[in-house]
């Protein structure tokens, strides 16, 4: 009997060993797209993390001599006009970019949550309250809000991070909110109920674990957002300040004045943006279309 | 039941747009300090009576709550009081650069629809071909493109062909000029904003492609194209028209990056410079007035949904 069981275990686990590649292969198959964006997001992440060793020169040290320097084999994008390595700079600029990214969108996903799963629970007219609220603050553009707040709390890498991340609180709540509304029907929650377990536990122990499907659908499609808009926010002068490189404000140091003669200050950091975001969009939608297979197309 | 829904959804547009004032007011004074502070920071010397007095003169030493109510009185009277960089009336700075921002807003509207629509149709009638993931590509890169990058692309490539920067220097001339210099800041907020248009039109043909009635055309021996754009397109326009609201508060995101760029004198331009400013009275006025535009066009929107779609009823 237990040799079976044994022999059976050892099958089980070489299938699974060539299982994983195995689905991983068909997963890039079926969503294609979802593959390039998340390829694209590793090397963001990639380059975030091992920035100190992948980067050709320090992104802060500056030189007379290479000011303004076209891209070359020296400096395979260039130099900006301190003379600091643009590749390098985009390299570190990673950084910046997913800490806010990430940073807000986790924020912004946790007290999201929070605020969904009391009003979806508990309704009444905390809820009632909450949503109206919520309505207010989705009526005002993203970045206009993301610009008040920023304005107001003063340049630093946190202050961006919660600048960001309020704004995206109402989509969070609110899907979370209905999803709530929907699972607190079910007979499970009800079964809890019965046993007197508490409204805390419930929601954090029944209803919370099933509405992660949905959470990270929303959460890797503001990811995008999230980055786009540190970006512009830097880019306006709000955003992330010195010495930190950020891939906006490389821009906005470098805008109109030298678009005539040094396109490449202006060429490479946007495309860093855009990739970044490209990619995380990309995923995004993917994930979308594996987690809830209602909403594809 | 028609008029008992309008002034229900008119109250609520009211109430939103208070309490939307207060959320405003709130945001702006979360950090202490203020402009006097920031005057005196940059001049670089603090006499406590003079910085007593300026205050007043600016009402910063009334109690909050006083303060409030004194912009709304204002908010209601049209006096928006006064910008504390210009010393000019609030009204008269933001009054002029109304109709450049909305002009270059409708021109990119136009644009987001004239791009938008068409091409999810095509996207949604190819689904899954080689088209339809180009397509789908283009979009997506639309809301990945910083607007900043490529209002500078297109400032770059106008530079190589023709030598000129096409950013406003002087207040143009004829309505030809005028258009000239709107059509490019125009087009590149009007491509990110089509990429929204674009997704919802798709996912919303998709789905009314599979509804029954379309089969039962399609039993019928109706065309292809028949199907496509007589009975399917003309029921998935309409989900794509709630968006608008939405698409309005999109473009004024896109506007007020773009308008930096080339140097536009409209309302999204100077709200930047006031915000970098500080200047609380402008900066409030401005967001303020923009909360006033997405309620009041999400309000009109509902009401022509309501009217387009028979199936809507006006009671809740």
């Amino acid at each position: 009997m237990s040799s079976i069981e044994n022999s059976e275990e050892v099958g089980r686990n070489k299938t699974k060993n060539r299982s994983k590649w195995y689905r991983i292969k068909r997963l890039c198959q079926t969503y294609p797209l979802g593959a390039i964006g998340s390829f694209i997001v590793f090397l963001v992440v990639f380059a975030a993390v091992f920035a100190d060793f992948v980067a050709p020169y320090d992104p802060t040290t500056t030189s007379a001599k290479m000011s303004l320097s076209p891209p070359g084999s020296d400096m395979l994008f260039g130099g900006d006009m301190m003379g600091r390595d643009v590749l390098s700079r985009i390299i570190h600029g990673a950084r910046i970019s997913l800490a806010v990214g990430i940073g807000s969108t986790l924020l912004g996903g946790v007290i999201g949550t929070i605020i969904g799963l009391m009003c979806g629970y508990w309704m009444g007219l905390f809820d009632l309250l909450i949503q109206r609220i919520i309505d207010m603050m989705q009526a005002l553009p993203l970045l206009v809000m993301a610009l008040v707040m920023a304005a107001s709390l003063g340049p630093s890498l946190e202050n961006t991070i919660i600048a960001i991340s309020i704004p995206l609180v109402p989509q969070v709540a609110r899907v979370i909110r209905s999803n709530v509304l929907s699972l607190r029907e079910l007979p499970f929650v009800e079964a809890a109920r019965a046993v007197g377990m508490s409204d805390l536990r419930i929601v954090f122990r029944h209803i919370l674990p099933n509405t992660l499907a949905p959470l990270i659908v929303l959460g890797t499609a503001q990811l995008g957002s999230a980055i786009l808009t540190e970006a512009s926010l830097s880019f306006l002068g709000l955003g992330v300040p010195e010495p930190y490189p950020s891939w906006g404000r490389m821009l906005s140091e470098s805008a109109a004045e030298y678009v005539r003669v040094a396109p490449w200050l202006v060429i490479f950091p946007g495309i860093a943006i855009s990739a970044a975001v490209f990619g995380a969009n990309l995923m995004g939608d993917a994930v979308r279309d594996f987690l809830d297979p209602r909403n594809q197309g | 039941m028609l008029y008992s829904y309008l002034i229900q959804r008119f109250l609520l547009m009211f109430l939103t747009l208070l309490g939307m004032s207060i959320i405003i007011f709130v945001l702006l004074r979360l950090v202490p300090g203020n402009i006097v502070d920031i005057m005196f920071d940059s001049a670089g010397f603090v006499d406590p009576d003079e910085k007593k007095t300026i205050e007043k003169e600016l009402g910063l030493d009334l109690p909050i709550y006083e303060q409030y109510y004194h912009w709304i009185v204002g908010l209601i009277s049209f006096d928006l009081g006064f910008s504390y960089v210009s010393e000019m009336p609030a009204v008269d700075e933001i009054g002029p650069r109304i109709p450049i921002t909305a002009k270059l807003a409708a021109l990119s509207l136009f644009f987001s629809i004239l791009f938008g629509l068409p091409l999810g149709v095509i996207s949604a009638v190819k689904q899954n071909t080689a088209l339809d993931y180009a397509l789908r590509v283009v979009s997506l890169s639309g809301l990945s493109l910083p607007s900043f990058w490529l209002a500078l692309l297109i400032l770059m490539a106008c530079v190589s062909y023709t030598g000129a920067i096409p950013i406003y220097t002087e207040t143009p001339e004829t309505l030809w000029d005028e258009l000239l210099l709107y059509l490019l800041p125009s087009a590149a907020v009007g491509f990110r904003a089509s990429a929204l248009i674009m997704r919802l039109t798709r996912s919303s043909m998709l789905e009314v492609m599979r509804q029954d009635y379309i089969r039962t055309a399609m039993s019928k021996g109706a065309s292809d194209n028949a199907i496509n754009y007589k009975h399917a397109l003309r029921n998935a326009v309409l989900p794509v028209t709630t968006i608008v609201g939405i698409e309005a508060a999109f473009l004024i995101g896109g506007l007020i990056i773009t308008e930096t760029v080339f140097n536009i004198p409209g309302v999204a331009h100077f709200l930047v410079e006031a915000i970098l400013m500080r200047d609380y009275p402008i900066v409030q006025s401005l967001v303020m007035f923009i909360a006033i535009i997405v309620v009041v066009i999400n309000f009109l929107t509902d009401l022509a949904y309501a009217a387009l779609d028979p199936r809507i009823k006006y009671s809740d």
